[in-house]
C-alpha cells in the first residue's frame, strides 16, 4: 500500500517542469494557492482545472498513476463533497428522499470545494514529483535568507529538512524490515481489538527509535569529523540559477490571475 | 517439512511507477531435514525468495508450498500464522527486532504470539539461554545493554523459542568477529543435527555453503538457477563464476595443485580440513612407491 | 621515516554509571605504537579488545585518561582539532549512518562546504574524488539506490577532497558482502599506489591484514603485539586464542602437519604453499 502513494515522491524526469528552478516552482505553487480561491464561479473553476491538466500534460507524469497514487486522496475529497451534499441547506431542494434533503447551494459548493481541493492536491504533487526534495529544500533555503535578519535559523532548518528527507528512504526500509521481523515472531497487526493493536505497534516502534538514535548518533559524529560547525564559514556545493524559463512561470501565474479576475463573478 | 517453490515470480509495489520485478520463474525444492544454502550475487533475488518462505510475501506468480500449505497470490492472511510458527527466520542483523525490557521477555515474545503458555515459554528463555551460551543472569537485564555479539544471541533465542520446524537464516553471522562467526555456524549445526531442523542458510560465504549444508541453491537475476549438492554445484565453477559467484578456498586451492601435477585428486575438497586430508593421501601414496 | 601519528601510554576508561569509579575497566591500557607517512596499519583484535576505542581517540572523539595522542607531530587537542581533522579522512563501519548529502556529490563535497572551500575548487574536487574511486557515473544518484561497497567508495571520496594526509577506515569494510569488500579494498589498494596516502584500517578482515604493512594486534585493551603480517602470522597459535583468523594458506599447512606431512616454513600465500607442496612432495 505504502509503496503505492505518490504524495511527496519524486520521480526523476527531464521535462520543462522538471528543469524550471525550484524557487520558481515553489513561489509559483505558494501564489496558486492562494490565486484558487479567487475561483467562484463556473467559469474560473473550469479555468483552474484546465490549467492543472496543462501543467500535469507539460510535467508528462502518466494520469494513470497520478489516478492510483492518489485514491487516498480522493476518498478524502468524496467525502468533503458529501459533507457539502448533506449539510448545506440553501437553495432550491433537488432531491428529497425520506430524510436526506439535497440543496442546489449545496451541490454547488460540494462540487467547487471538491475541484479546488484536487487542484491543490494535484499541483502540490506535480511539485513533489518533478522537483527532487533536495531541490525544494535548497530553493526553500534561498527563498527565505532574507528572514535570516530576523534570526530565523534557516541554515540549519534547511540542513534540517534535507537530513530528514535523505533517511525517509532508509527509515522506511528499517520500519519495512523490523515489521516484517516480528510478524515472522507471530506478531499480529491487523486482528484484535484496538487495544490490542495499539500493543502490537510497540515491538514495531521500539527497535525503530533505537536504530534512529543510533543512526542519529552515528550521522552527529561522522558531521563532526568531516569538520561540519554549523552554516558559520560554509560555502555551498549546490548552486541555483534563475533561467527565463523561470520569469515566464511567474508571468504565466499573473496571466492566469488576470483570466481568473475576469471570468469570476 | 517440505518446502516447494512452483514458478514463482514476484513484482514488487505492483502496478505503480515503481513496480520491479524481484523473482521470475523460480522453481526449487527443499526437502524435509536437509540443510540447504541459497546463495548468489547481491540483488540475485535471494533475499526476496526467502520472504516466501514464510508467507511474509506472497507470490506475484505461482504457487509456494510449505508442508500442507499453498501459499498464491489470492491466498488470506489467516493461514499464514501457522505456516510461521512451522518456520523460523533469524534475519540480518536480527538484533534489531529487540524491543522488550528483558532478555527474558523478549525470547518469550515468539511463543506467546503462538499460543505456548507463559510458563512453558518461560522455560524455554531460560533453556535457550543456556544454550546459547549466555550467563544465566542476562534473562533480567535490558537486551540493549549487551554486547553486539549478545545481542545477536538473545535475538536468534527469540526464534528458537517457537520451535520451528524449518529455520531459515539470513546472513546470521554479518558484521560479527572471525571467533562470533565460528560459533554461531557451529551452533546452528549442532541445532540442525540434535532438533531434525530443516535448515536455510542464505550466504555470501562459499566456505559456509560448503561446510554445512547438503543442497545448494543457486540464484541469478531473480531465478533459480542451479539445484544440487555441494559437489554437483562447486564442480561448475565456470558456470558459477557467470553468475559472479566464486568457488569456495580449498576448492580453489585444489584446481591450483591439480593444474599443476596434471591429475585430479580423489573427491572434492570442500573444507580445509579435507582439503589437507586428500593432500596428504596423495603425498602418502606418492612416498610409497618413490620413483 | 616522517611520524604521521603516534601515542605515548595512553590510558582510556570509559565512565559507567553503576560501578564505583575504583573498578573501571581500561579500554585502552598503556598503548604505544608510531605511524609512519606512506604506511598501511591494520588494528586487529576481536570485538572488545578497545580496537574502535583507539580509532575514536585518534580522530579525537575521545581524548585519553592518561598519555599523549599524537597527530602531525602535535599533540591533539581541543584547540587544534578541526585543523587536524581537515587534514584526515575517516569511514565508518555503517555506509547509511555516514551518507549526509542526499546525492553522490553533495556528500562528497560536503566536508569541502564545512571547510569553506570556493566553489570552482569545490566542483573540480568533487569531480576528481569521484573518478578517483570510479563512481563518476553515480553523480546524481540517491544514497538508497546504492550497494553498500558503493556508499562506502563514496564516503572514500569524501574523505579524498579534502586531500588528506590520513586515511582511516574504521572498520568500513565489515557491513559489506565479498563483492563490496573487494571493491574498497581495490580502491584503498590504488590510491597507495597513486598517492602514497597513509591508511589506517581498523579491521577483522584477514585480507586487509595481509595487504597491510604492519599490523597492530590488540587484546583486552593491551597492544599484544605489533609487526609485519608475517611476524605477527608467525605466532599463528596465539592469534587464534585470542579469537582471530589465521589466513588460509597457514590453517591448511597446519591441517597437513597434524596429517603428518612435512612442510618447511610457515606459507602466508596460496602460491607459497603450492611452490613447496610442489618442489618437496608432488614433483618428485
Amino acid at each position: 500500500m505504502l509503496e503505492k502513494m505518490i504524495i511527496g515522491r519524486y520521480i526523476p524526469g527531464t521535462s520543462i517542469v522538471h528543469r524550471l528552478d525550484p524557487r520558481s516552482k515553489l513561489l509559483f505553487v505558494f501564489l496558486f494557492i492562494i490565486a484558487v480561491f479567487l475561483a467562484n464561479n463556473v467559469a474560473s473553476y473550469a479555468v483552474l482545472l484546465g490549467f492543472t491538466v496543462f501543467v500535469i500534460a507539460l510535467a508528462r507524469i502518466k494520469p494513470y498513476f497520478l489516478v492510483n497514487g492518489l485514491k487516498p486522496v480522493l476518498f478524502l475529497i468524496i467525502f468533503t463533497l458529501l459533507l457539502h451534499l448533506f449539510f448545506t441547506r440553501e437553495g432550491v431542494i433537488l432531491f428529497e428522499w425520506k430524510f436526506i434533503k439535497i440543496y442546489e447551494e449545496g451541490l454547488r459548493m460540494g462540487i467547487f470545494i471538491s475541484i479546488r481541493f484536487l487542484v491543490l492536491v494535484l499541483i502540490t504533487t506535480v511539485l513533489t514529483l518533478t522537483t527532487s526534495p533536495i531541490s525544494i529544500t535548497d530553493g526553500l533555503e534561498t527563498l527565505l535568507n532574507p528572514f535570516k535578519k530576523l534570526k530565523l535559523p534557516v541554515h540549519e532548518l534547511a540542513l534540517m529538512m534535507s537530513i530528514s528527507l535523505r533517511f525517509i528512504p532508509t527509515l522506511m526500509d528499517e520500519t519495512d524490515k523490523i515489521l516484517k521481523a516480528q510478524l515472522a515472531r507471530g506478531s499480529d497487526l491487523s486482528t484484535g481489538s484496538i487495544k490490542e493493536r495499539i500493543q502490537a505497534v510497540i515491538p514495531l516502534l521500539v527497535p525503530l527509535f533505537v536504530s534512529a538514535f543510533k543512526r542519529a548518533e552515528d550521522l552527529a559524529v561522522a558531521m563532526e569529523v568531516r569538520g561540519y560547525r554549523g552554516g558559520e564559514g560554509r560555502t555551498r556545493f549546490r548552486q541555483l540559477s534563475w533561467q527565463k524559463k523561470d520569469t515566464a512561470v511567474l508571468i504565466t501565474f499573473i496571466v492566469l490571475v488576470a483570466v481568473l479576475a475576469w471570468v469570476r463573478k | 517439512m517440505d518446502i516447494s517453490l512452483q514458478q514463482v515470480g514476484y513484482l514488487y509495489a505492483k502496478d505503480s511507477p515503481f513496480e520491479k520485478r524481484a523473482l521470475q520463474d523460480v522453481t526449487a525444492t527443499i526437502p524435509s531435514g536437509s540443510y540447504t544454502s541459497i546463495i548468489g550475487h547481491t540483488g540475485s533475488g535471494k533475499s526476496t525468495l526467502l520472504l516466501h518462505l514464510n508467507g511474509l510475501l506472497k507470490p506475484s506468480e505461482g504457487v509456494v508450498s510449505i508442508g500442507n500449505t499453498t501459499i498464491q497470490a489470492q491466498t488470506k492472511g489467516k493461514q499464514l500464522k501457522d505456516v510461521r510458527q512451522q518456520v523460523g527466520i533469524v534475519f540480518q542483523f536480527p538484533e534489531h527486532q529487540l524491543f522488550e525490557e528483558t532478555v527474558e521477555k523478549d525470547i518469550m515474545f515468539g511463543p506467546l504470539n503462538f499460543g505456548v503458555p507463559k510458563e512453558i515459554a518461560r522455560d524455554r528463555a531460560h533453556e535457550l539461554v543456556k544454550l546459547l551460551g549466555l550467563p544465566e543472569g542476562v534473562l533480567q537485564k535490558s537486551p540493549f545493554e549487551l554486547s553486539g555479539g549478545q545481542m545477536r544471541r538473545v535475538a536468534i533465542a527469540g526464534v528458537l523459542a517457537f520451535k520451528p520446524s524449518v529455520l531459515v537464516l539470513d546472513e546470521p553471522t554479518a558484521g560479527l568477529d572471525p571467533r562470533g562467526r565460528k560459533e554461531i555456524m557451529e551452533l546452528f549445526h549442532r541445532l540442525h543435527e540434535t532438533e531434525k531442523l530443516t535448515t536455510i542458510l542464505v550466504t555470501h560465504s562459499m566456505e559456509d555453503a560448503a561446510r554445512y549444508s547438503d543442497r545448494i541453491l543457486v540464484m541469478h537475476e531473480g531465478t533459480s538457477v542451479m539445484e544440487g549438492t555441494p559437489e554437483e554445484v562447486f564442480n561448475q565453477a565456470e558456470q558459477l563464476e557467470s553468475y559472479r559467484l566464486g568457488v569456495p578456498r580449498s576448492v580453489r586451492f585444489q584446481r591450483k595443485i591439480e593444474n599443476m601435477m596434471g591429475q585430479r585428486l580423489d573427491r572434492l575438497a570442500l573444507t580445509e580440513e579435507m582439503l589437507a586430508h586428500e593432500l596428504s593421501a596423495l603425498i602418502a601414496r606418492k612416498e610409497d612407491r618413490p620413483c | 621515516m616522517k611520524e604521521i601519528a603516534s601515542m605515548h601510554h595512553v590510558t582510556f576508561s570509559y565512565d559507567t554509571e553503576e560501578e564505583s569509579s575504583q573498578i573501571q575497566i581500561k579500554a585502552l591500557d598503556d598503548v604505544s605504537f608510531t605511524l609512519y607517512e606512506g604506511e598501511w596499519l591494520a588494528v586487529v583484535g576481536h570485538n572488545g579488545s578497545g580496537k574502535s576505542t583507539l580509532a575514536k581517540l585518534l580522530i579525537g572523539l575521545l581524548f585519553p585518561s592518561t598519555g599523549e595522542v599524537n597527530l602531525f607531530l602535535e599533540p591533539l587537542s581541543d584547540a587544534n582539532l578541526w585543523e587536524t581533522r581537515s587534514r584526515m579522512g575517516i569511514v565508518f563501519q555503517n555506509p547509511d549512518n555516514q551518507f549526509v548529502g542526499s546525492t553522490v556529490q553533495d556528500d562528497v563535497a560536503f566536508a569541502l562546504e564545512n571547510n569553506g572551500v570556493p566553489h570552482e575548487m569545490m566542483v573540480k574536487r568533487v569531480r576528481e574524488a569521484l573518478e578517483q574511486v570510479k563512481m563518476s557515473g553515480y553523480v546524481n544518484h540517491e544514497p538508497h539506490h546504492l550497494s553498500g561497497g558503493q556508499k562506502q567508495r563514496v564516503a572514500i571520496a569524501g574523505a579524498l577532497a579534502l586531500q588528506p594526509e590520513l586515511l582511516i577506515l574504521d572498520e568500513a569494510t565489515s557491513m559489506l558482502d565479498p563483492q563490496g569488500r573487494e571493491e574498497v579494498i581495490e580502491i584503498v589498494k590504488k590510491l597507495r599506489g597513486e598517492i602514497g596516502l597513509t591508511v589506517v584500517s581498523i579491521t577483522h578482515d584477514l585480507e586487509e591484514v595481509l595487504l597491510a604493512d604492519r599490523v597492530l594486534v590488540m587484546n583486552e585493551g593491551k597492544v599484544l603485539m605489533m609487526g609485519t603480517p608475517q611476524e605477527i602470522f608467525q605466532k599463528g597459535k596465539e592469534l587464534e586464542s585470542i579469537g582471530l583468523d589465521l589466513p588460509f594458506a597457514l590453517r591448511v599447512s597446519e591441517l597437513l602437519r597434524e596429517s603428518g606431512v612435512e612442510l618447511q616454513g610457515n606459507h602466508m600465500t596460496e602460491e607459497e604453499l603450492v611452490n613447496e607442496l610442489w618442489t618437496f612432495h608432488f614433483s618428485k
